[in-house]
């Protein structure tokens, strides 16, 4: 790979124009999907597409589709710190309530 | 190529290293790496986020009401618009259309501008209603909703701290595309040497990253009142 064409991948100019419809429609079907009462779904729909329209702007718009796979590996590795952080403070904000405390 | 092209490259291949390309990667992938504190940064204002959510939820969900859903939606598609524009001066640069270069990167400050505009409209909302946490802080739809306004504060504070940092990024990017506008109508970068364009580029979108989920989470958790 490394010593083939150097030059970096150029995408069309079409396919950032649909990607950028797709983020387009995806925030107006968020919108819509907020006035519609599905009760704890309603976080999940909302987090699942903004998470589409965070991964279309990493893959395409940050070239991540097209970078070495040392770049993908760091962002990939940001995730999961990402996903740590925020899993592991919740396991103790979220639990804290199971274990009665006698002395109170 | 033309000979100044390969001037703008010789000139710009630090000695450190062996080519272009090793430049380049080099320069996108420090880049990245930058991103990635940016992300561990936002993280801790999401996490406390969560936390807070999770405890004074009903709370949040009085805070959000008071959110104009139409504003942060429009806001949002601004900044999307921005990221194409942006993308596509990228793409420009890697052509070396830098006259269209300059345009695109031109219609992204607009765009951002506008964003922060639209943002400052709705800042000025909360502030003459007291939504700023503080002294002054008042929110009288609370005894109605059965929450405190204690715990509505600590929805607006985070709404604050999270769209106040957001925006500082917007003004520090468009502090960047403004350089690089510069530099480019200057004739600085050509299709081997464009790397600070890529980057401050990767930096536009990832401040509308953070946007994509900040909408959602501050506007949008839950239309209940039937709006």
């Amino acid at each position: 790979m490394a010593s083939e064409e150097h030059r970096q991948h150029v995408i069309s100019s079409s396919v950032y124009v649909g990607i950028w419809a797709v983020l387009m429609v995806l925030t107006g079907v968020t919108v819509f999907a907020s006035f519609i009462e599905l009760g704890d779904l309603n976080i999940v729909v909302a987090l699942v597409i903004a998470t589409i329209k965070a991964t279309l702007v990493v893959l395409f718009f940050m070239h991540l589709y097209y970078s070495s796979k040392l770049t993908k590996v760091t962002v990939v590795a940001a995730v999961f710190f990402l996903f740590l952080l925020l899993a592991l403070s919740m396991t103790d904000y979220l639990t804290r309530h199971w274990l009665t405390n006698p002395m109170r | 190529m033309a000979a100044s092209d390969i001037e703008i490259a010789e000139h710009n291949l630090q000695h450190h290293f062996a080519d272009m390309d090793q430049q380049r990667e080099t320069s996108t992938f420090g880049m990245w790496l930058f991103l990635v504190t940016e992300i561990m940064f936002f993280g801790g204002l999401f996490c406390a986020y969560l936390v807070y959510r999770a405890t004074y939820y009903q709370a949040f969900v009085e805070g959000s009401q008071t959110m104009n859903i139409w504003l942060g939606a429009t806001n949002t598609a601004v900044l999307i618009c921005s990221s194409l524009s942006m993308a596509l001066a990228v793409r420009c640069a890697q052509l070396d259309q830098r006259k269209m270069m300059v345009i695109l990167l031109i219609v992204t400050m607009l765009f951002g501008a506008a964003f922060l505009g639209i943002k400052a409209v709705e800042y000025h909302e909360h502030w003459t209603h007291h939504q700023f946490p503080g002294p002054n802080f008042q929110f009288e739809g609370a005894e109605a909703g059965g929450v405190s306004p204690q715990n509505v504060q600590i929805y607006f504070s985070l709404y604050w701290a999270m769209t106040g940092l957001h925006a500082l990024h917007m003004v520090i990017g468009i502090g960047l595309v403004t350089w690089i506008t510069i530099a480019g109508a200057r004739g600085r970068y050509s299709a081997d040497y464009y790397s600070p364009v890529e980057n401050v580029g990767l930096y536009w979108h990832f401040v509308d990253l953070v946007w994509i989920y900040l909408f959602p989470l501050l506007y949008l958790i839950s239309k209940k009142h039937g709006g």
